[in-house]
């Protein structure tokens, strides 16, 4: 047998067994394909909005796979930070959207982290740098990545409002406003118009080819959170992976307020 | 000059069978300041003698809270109680994030034991020089730990440990049989007694160098001390002088 | 004529095509594992399958059922499989998907109930009530298991289940949770795995619509709607069987019955359903 497999062919004269190996996998009986797909969609949207002294986020409650309703109750947003499993005096809210394993696990690490980070500096960490960590740990998992659009909010060192967007690989920014999900494509562009005021211009001002902008100014809380209510009634109408409740979040500088309705079951 | 030649490491017996590593680490213990601890059938409670090291200088951190659910006391070197006490924290996160649920104080107690433990039978180690008292409330109800630095752990209804802690001690022994039915305010009054006998004759409980940490079933562990805890040294130590107990100066 | 004797009276390349040395050692040209540049492969797909699992929580407890068997693609290769693994007094879980991940999970399952009790018992004062207290509960066991199933996918190695873990959480309040092999968790009043997502979802949602009417319903009730449930999964599901397994948890403890028969079947309704069903001529 040692004979056999030291001796090399010539390539005019036919291959046999043991010397003739492929080189490649792509021949017959080389790696089989992978057929697992580690991710799935669990549907919903989420959205959030800072204004001057608070910054709400929001959430659908439902979760799907495919056209089935895994449960009503699943909600999307997290308070981060805090004393123990209740959060207790957090300040900073985290939401995702897309593969739910993933948002969790997300959440879970970036919760241990905040924590940490007390235990070990003496102080609540700042939204400011708490955002820095979550893409840090979305970029992290760069090659395979936590299939999720994340938002964070909260408040920032000087009192005011603060929301950061994501993307699944760590790409972030400071927004005033910003939807993502399922029905992000619905939702987006209604807040284009009426947070940023996008496409709105001066209504007495002479029609010719310079129409000046309308600015836009941060809102009350009052007018934000009817948005939110209007932008997901609208969105359950159009979108059937959206639905049966809305959580939103409130953080102030006193805290975090939990508001949950219900939406359309349908 | 008579030297012991069975010190070197912690990994050789004397032909007495100790393990002189071992004992000089307890010693350490006994080099740090008191702390007392307390459980009754609700709560649990720590108290803690902080020292400074010169006039300028800050107090050394006697209390850690590590989960919600309880926290440790420290006596011996402060540096080695935060490597346990960073262990700890982890563990507790785990069990959290693994289970769900705060770490059973039995465990996390055995954790810290087994870890110490391998100190004393590994070459170039060293045994922790550090005694803790665990204690805080789970599943089961609130309890008192008691780790040193050979490994034991054990549970206990009221420890002290720490220099001059005898004197505590003997306070707790004498009082026993009250503590299981203490309410919470009653234990907080306990452990300063038991802390106030250890100390020597020109040394007073103040808020600088005292603390406390209470925790209770459904009361989360919380470390108290400076002004929050003036209003318990008073009503404490005047109390005592009422009932005609040890004569002690109080602060007027 | 072949000129190598070490070829003769081997298989010719030129009619069976070349042997497929993947699984040689490699010093023999073999590449099947790590160290030639090849991925681990793993189980791509199931091979010996459970179907549905489905579960209703009611006022104290919780009800879950599942049939008996396991099937090899489309043959029912065995009937006597229990899928309902009973934890301890206070969890159940029920596994749908591949057969073999079961095992391995029960076995999981086991030596951690193991661990539990051994810890337990070193420091216990014999007081059954604490003892109880602290137990592992149907909400720490659901989280340590979707923990195992996530890393698991994660490792690209996934356990092929579904499971569904009912019993109570610390509290003692009816406990209900769906793992699978991605990692996704989800808790509802009503939940089933596979087939019963489908066809006993929609009749358990129509008796228990929310949690409001889940803490309202009477365990009879519960059971009368699984069983209604088992019995329709029976009818429409290929891959089920009428004999199966239920278990009702409480703050009694386990009352699990396996081998029961599916009651009052009957194929009559069968006559009059032509073409997909919906054909009325």
């Amino acid at each position: 047998m040692a004979a056999l497999s030291s001796y090399t062919m010539s390539s005019s004269t036919p291959a046999f067994s043991f010397q003739q190996a492929p080189q490649t996998s792509s021949a017959a009986g080389g790696t089989t394909q992978h057929s697992f797909y580690p991710y799935t969609d669990n549907g919903g949207s989420t959205l959030g909005i800072s204004g001057d002294t608070f910054t709400i986020i929001a959430g659908d409650t439902r979760s799907t796979s495919g056209y089935n309703i895994n449960t009503r109750h699943a909600p999307k947003l997290f308070r981060i930070g805090g004393d123990g499993p209740t959060h207790k005096n957090a300040r900073i809210v985290l939401s995702v959207v897309g593969f739910a394993a993933d948002g969790h696990a997300l959440q879970e690490r970036l919760d241990t982290l905040v924590k940490l980070y007390r235990y070990q500096h003496g102080k609540d960490i700042s939204v400011h740098a708490c955002a820095q960590r979550l893409s840090h740990i979305l970029y992290g998992k760069r090659f395979f990545p936590y299939y999720v659009t994340a938002i964070l909010g909260g408040i920032d060192e000087e009192g005011k409002g603060a929301l950061y967007s994501y993307d699944p690989v760590g790409s972030y920014e400071r927004e005033y406003c910003r939807a993502a999900g399922a029905a992000a494509s619905l939702i987006m562009p209604f807040l284009d118009n009426q947070v940023n005021l996008k496409n709105q211009y001066e209504p007495e001002a002479a029609q010719g080819l310079h129409k000046p902008q309308l600015v836009a100014k941060p809102l009350d809380r009052k007018t934000t959170e009817e948005l939110v209510r209007d932008a997901f009634t609208s969105a359950v109408e159009r979108h059937i992976e959206v639905g049966d409740g809305l959580q939103m979040m409130v953080i102030t500088k006193d805290g975090i307020e939990e508001i949950v309705s219900p939406l359309k079951q349908d | 000059m008579f030297r012991n030649n069975y010190d070197n490491d912690s990994v050789t017996f004397s032909p007495q069978g100790r393990i002189f590593q071992v004992e000089y680490a307890q010693e350490a213990v006994k080099q740090g300041s008191v702390v007392v601890g307390i459980v009754s059938k609700t709560h649990a409670v720590l108290a803690a003698l902080k020292r400074n090291a010169e006039e300028l200088s800050s107090y050394q951190k006697k209390i850690i809270p590590i989960d919600t659910h309880y926290g440790i006391a420290l006596a011996g070197l402060a540096s080695d109680a935060r490597v346990l006490s960073n262990f700890m924290k982890q563990q507790s996160l785990a069990s959290r994030l693994t289970y769900d649920r705060p770490i059973p104080l039995a465990q996390i107690t055995a954790r810290i034991g087994d870890r110490a433990q391998t100190n004393t039978q590994q070459y170039g180690k060293r045994p922790y020089g550090v005694g803790l008292l665990i204690a805080g409330v789970d599943a089961k109800g609130p309890h008192l730990f008691e780790f040193q630095p050979s490994g034991v752990t054990q549970e206990m209804i009221a420890c002290g440990i720490g220099a001059r802690s005898q004197m505590a001690r003997t306070y707790l022994e004498r009082n026993l049989d009250e503590f299981e039915g203490s309410t919470r305010e009653e234990l907080i009054k306990h452990a300063l007694r038991a802390l106030k006998d250890s100390l020597s004759q020109d040394k007073e409980l103040t808020m600088e160098n005292t603390s406390l940490g209470v925790s209770g079933v459904e009361e989360d562990f919380r470390m108290y001390e400076g002004q929050e805890i003036a209003n318990w040294l008073e009503t404490t130590f005047e109390r005592a002088e009422e009932e005609g107990g040890e004569s002690m100066e109080v602060d007027t | 004529m072949d000129h190598f004797p070490q070829a003769w009276g081997r298989p010719r390349d030129d009619i069976y095509g070349s042997y497929n040395p993947s699984y040689l050692p490699h010093n023999k040209g073999g590449y099947q594992a790590h160290p030639n540049g090849q991925p681990n492969t793993h189980t791509q797909s199931p091979i010996v399958t459970g179907t549905s699992v489905i579960a209703i929580k009611f006022k104290s407890g919780v009800v879950i059922a599942a049939d008996n068997l396991a099937s090899y693609g489309s043959l029912a290769r065995f009937t006597d499989v229990k899928r309902l693994k009973p934890f301890n007094k206070k969890a159940v879980v029920g596994f749908g998907g591949d057969v073999s991940d079961m095992q391995y999970l029960d076995r999981l399952l086991s030596s951690l109930d193991v661990q539990e009790n051994y810890r337990s018992g070193s420091s216990g004062h014999g007081d059954e009530e604490a003892e109880n207290r602290a137990m592992m509960s149907a909400k720490n066991l659901h989280t340590y298991l979707s923990k195992v199933m996530y890393k698991r996918r994660t490792d690209f190695n996934p356990l092929w289940n579904a499971l569904l873990v009912a019993g109570l959480d610390e509290k003692s309040t009816p406990f209900l949770a769906f793992a699978d092999l991605l990692g996704t968790t989800y808790s509802s009043p009503t939940l089933a795995t596979g087939f019963g997502a489908h066809l006993a979802q929609p009749i358990m949602r129509r008796a228990v619509p929310d949690e409001e009417a889940s803490q309202n319903l009477e365990r009879e009730k519960a059971v009368e709607v699984v069983k209604q449930c088992m019995k329709v999964l029976f009818y429409r599901d290929a891959r089920s069987m009428n004999v199966y397994s239920m278990a009702v948890i409480d703050e009694n403890g386990v009352d699990l019955k396996e081998d029961i028969k599916l009651e009052a079947e009957s194929w009559a309704f069968a006559e009059g359903i032509k073409g997909y069903g919906t054909q009325t001529v």
